[in-house]
């Protein structure tokens, strides 16, 4: 099993009464609550978060993308994986990513990906998200009817980028380049490993199946209620002959681990609470943009609805709509909601490792995302939460799946070749 | 109230409904935001005296999923135009609502021998930083009926779902004409139709729902001041009591009569 500690970047110090006082933490979340003198602080300490996690022993430091958003502090993942480059060694870069239609030309995610790629030395994992409602349609105004179209065209755009080796000309539905030749060229051949981020689209499982992508999962909301939509994927691969290699599924999952669960309960439902009633404290109003779910998932949804409803029961999980998030937030109004519902994983280093099992095994995920900095979560506990995990979890889980090869890991460079980076003094070894 | 006479015509490949009823001189309906999903007394009260044609948008219910090969303004000016001649109005007096709105008015003055009355109830296509339009994407699905019409239970019984249709179908057909709207207006809904209303030569009447809470009611002004610019048509603007942005479906019989007597 892979480990990859991902960080969200979320703003630290939302006020107690934001949930009440403002709409939505998301796109127009108030500016009058972001203080830059603060933000240095919280991002110098996300980096070192960041940085303690590969001194740690992760095998990948994450990153996303987001806009206009309290709890993603990064509309440019690229700047903050340029950062972590230079300050970590052997660690994979995973870049969980760049929301390819955003970008104009999309040619520019080609090229500074090859650039995180050659000054890592091949260490990059290449995300491309669709990109959520609230960062694509609403704060990056991209036409939701043309968002899919423009993704995969984009997509299209940046592997032909990465791989071909003449000058060619890109004459497409959305983009049209006459010289596309970038410089840098990615070093991992033919190209860094594709992950997709997604949700319950059988659209998206079968394209990252077709292109045999990574397909991550990424929920907020535990491995319980993430059954179904794993349920769905695997099922999908099996009508379309794939294997069940669990290294071609991520899942994150929020974790906090301490001496015993009552610590770990008294350390994390702070932070939990933060994270689950003032981060995603989303305006519904910003959940679905006619055009963003396709009308085949649209049609699944509501087919599933009615069976459901038929077999008089509510479902249970995610179902593909985006207004189901808000469902699942209604549940998490306090740390014994949040705990119950298994949105987050806490409890003794032991009790940890049962529950992470039961997620493999259940969701059959060689991937594992850890967000281990949640909500307001300071660095001392982040770092706390960090190494514990890495000293006492880890270890018993590494050899899960064992027998599977991981086809989508990076193939960086040999060390002896690489680059010589200049000193630092790595917190871990503090 | 009769059903209206159905016939099919291929738009870009898409079938693409035409509503027919009424006799007397041709006058066509381009529908506003969210399309016809059934038959409304609106047109009825025009088939009174006019033989009314209603073609459906790209998107909209009855236009399939027409726009979803339409990607730029100019295809969709181009579908639109087409739509027209395929449905007889070449020429005809013309009425369009919201979304149709602009279409009605992008036709009418791009290609002036296409209508010969235009009748605009708030046309999509401006924006006012001063005084900007509703976000109608942007909104839970229980507040749209409010911002549609005045009597919110007027857009409710316009999108409820028949007996006998196909329950999977119809929400996806009501979500396709918000996408289509959002398809051509997104993210602001202006298509630049100011610099476009001067080429005009239609005499026209702009009609605005009084308590409309999409489009700024200044934006009549704004609309009847840019046709009037270009020296090429004249207009007459009617404000509509008790009526939101669909005010034709709110007030079907005031709508239509200002409509009839105007175009004569």
């Amino acid at each position: 099993m892979k480990f990859l500690w991902f960080h969200l970047m979320p703003y630290r110090e939302l006020p107690d009464d934001f949930k009440d006082r403002h709409p939505s933490v998301w796109v127009d979340i108030h500016s009058s609550l972001f203080d830059p003198r603060r933000a240095h602080h919280m991002y110098n300490d996300f980096l070192d978060e960041l940085e303690f996690a590969a001194e740690c022993g992760y095998d990948a430091i994450c990153c996303n993308e987001h806009h206009s958003n309290g709890y993603g502090l990064m509309p440019s993942p690229n700047l903050v994986a340029a950062a972590l480059a230079r300050r970590t060694t052997d660690t994979a870069i995973c870049v969980l990513g760049n929301s390819l239609a955003l970008y104009n030309p999309p040619t520019r995610v080609a090229e500074e990906f090859a650039m995180i790629d050659c000054i890592s030395g091949g260490r990059l994992i290449a995300g491309f998200p669709v990109g959520t409602p609230m960062d694509t349609t609403f704060a990056y105004g991209t036409n939701p009817s043309q968002l899919r179209d423009r993704y995969h065209e984009a997509h299209d755009l940046v592997l032909r980028a990465w791989t071909e080796k003449e000058t060619f000309a890109f004459n497409g539905r959305f983009n049209q380049q006459r010289y596309v030749n970038i410089w840098p060229r990615p070093i991992q051949q033919p190209h860094p490993p594709i992950w997709i981020p997604g949700a319950g689209s059988v659209e998206t499982w079968r394209w990252a199946a077709e292109m045999d992508y990574v397909f991550c999962y990424l929920s907020y909301y535990g491995y319980k209620m993430a059954q179904n939509v794993m349920k769905g994927f695997w099922e999908e691969m099996a009508r379309l002959g794939k294997d069940r290699n669990p290294y071609r599924a991520g899942f994150a999952q929020v974790v906090g681990v301490a001496e015993s669960r009552q610590q770990a309960i008294d350390l994390y439902t702070g932070p939990a609470e933060y994270f689950y009633g003032r981060c995603l404290h989303v305006d519904a109003r910003f959940a679905g943009p006619p055009g963003y779910v396709t009308e085949a998932t649209q049609r699944a949804g509501i087919e599933s609805q009615i069976r459901m409803a038929a077999q008089g029961r509510a479902a249970s999980g995610p179902s593909t709509n985006a207004s189901s998030a808000t469902k699942m937030q209604s549940l998490a109004r306090d740390m014994k909601g949040i705990v119950d519902n298994g949105y987050v994983i806490v409890g003794s280093p032991d009790e940890v490792v049962e529950q992470l099992r039961e997620l493999a095994s259940t969701l059959n995920v060689g991937q594992l995302m850890l967000l281990m900095q949640f909500g307001n979560m300071a660095t001392d506990l982040t770092k706390y939460n960090t190494r514990l995990f890495a000293e006492k979890v880890m270890p018993k889980l590494k050899g899960l799946f064992s027998e599977w090869e991981n086809r989508w890991w990076p193939q960086p460079m040999d060390p002896r070749q690489r680059a010589t980076l200049p000193a630092f003094t790595p917190a871990a070894a503090e | 109230m009769s059903e209206p006479a159905t016939t099919t015509i291929a738009l870009n490949g898409f079938p693409t409904r035409v509503w027919r009823k009424g006799s007397g001189p041709p006058i066509g309906f381009l529908a506003g935001y969210g399309g016809l999903p059934r038959w409304v007394p609106f047109l009825d009260r025009l088939a009174e005296t006019r033989t009314v044609i209603v073609p459906s948008l790209p998107g909209f219910p009855g236009g399939d999923r027409g726009h979803t090969v339409l990607d730029t303004h100019l295809d969709w000016v181009l579908a639109v135009r087409d739509l027209i001649d395929q449905a007889g109005l070449a020429g005809a007096d013309l009425v369009g609502s919201s979304v149709g709105g602009s279409f009605a008015a992008e036709v009418a003055a791009i290609w002036p021998d296409r209508v010969s009355k235009l009748a605009l109830i708030a046309p999509f296509g401006l924006f006012d930083e001063k005084d900007p339009a509703t976000d109608p994407w942007a909104q839970k699905a229980d507040d749209v009926a409010a911002l549609m019409t005045h009597n919110p239970d007027v857009w409710r019984k316009l999108k409820e779902m028949p007996a006998g249709a196909n329950s999977i179908e119809w929400p996806i057909e009501q979500t396709r004409a918000a996408e289509a709207a959002a398809r051509i207006f997104w993210p602001l809904g202006n298509t630049r139709l100011a610099r476009r209303l001067e080429l005009i030569k239609a005499p026209t009447l702009i009609l605005w729902g009084e308590s409309d809470r999409i489009m700024p009611r200044g934006y009549a002004g704004a609309v009847a001041a840019a046709i009037e610019a270009g020296n090429r048509a004249t207009t007459e603007t009617r404000i509509i009591a008790d009526a939101g942005h669909l005010a034709e479906l709110d007030r079907p019989d005031e709508v239509a009569a200002a409509i009839l007597g105007f175009m004569g």
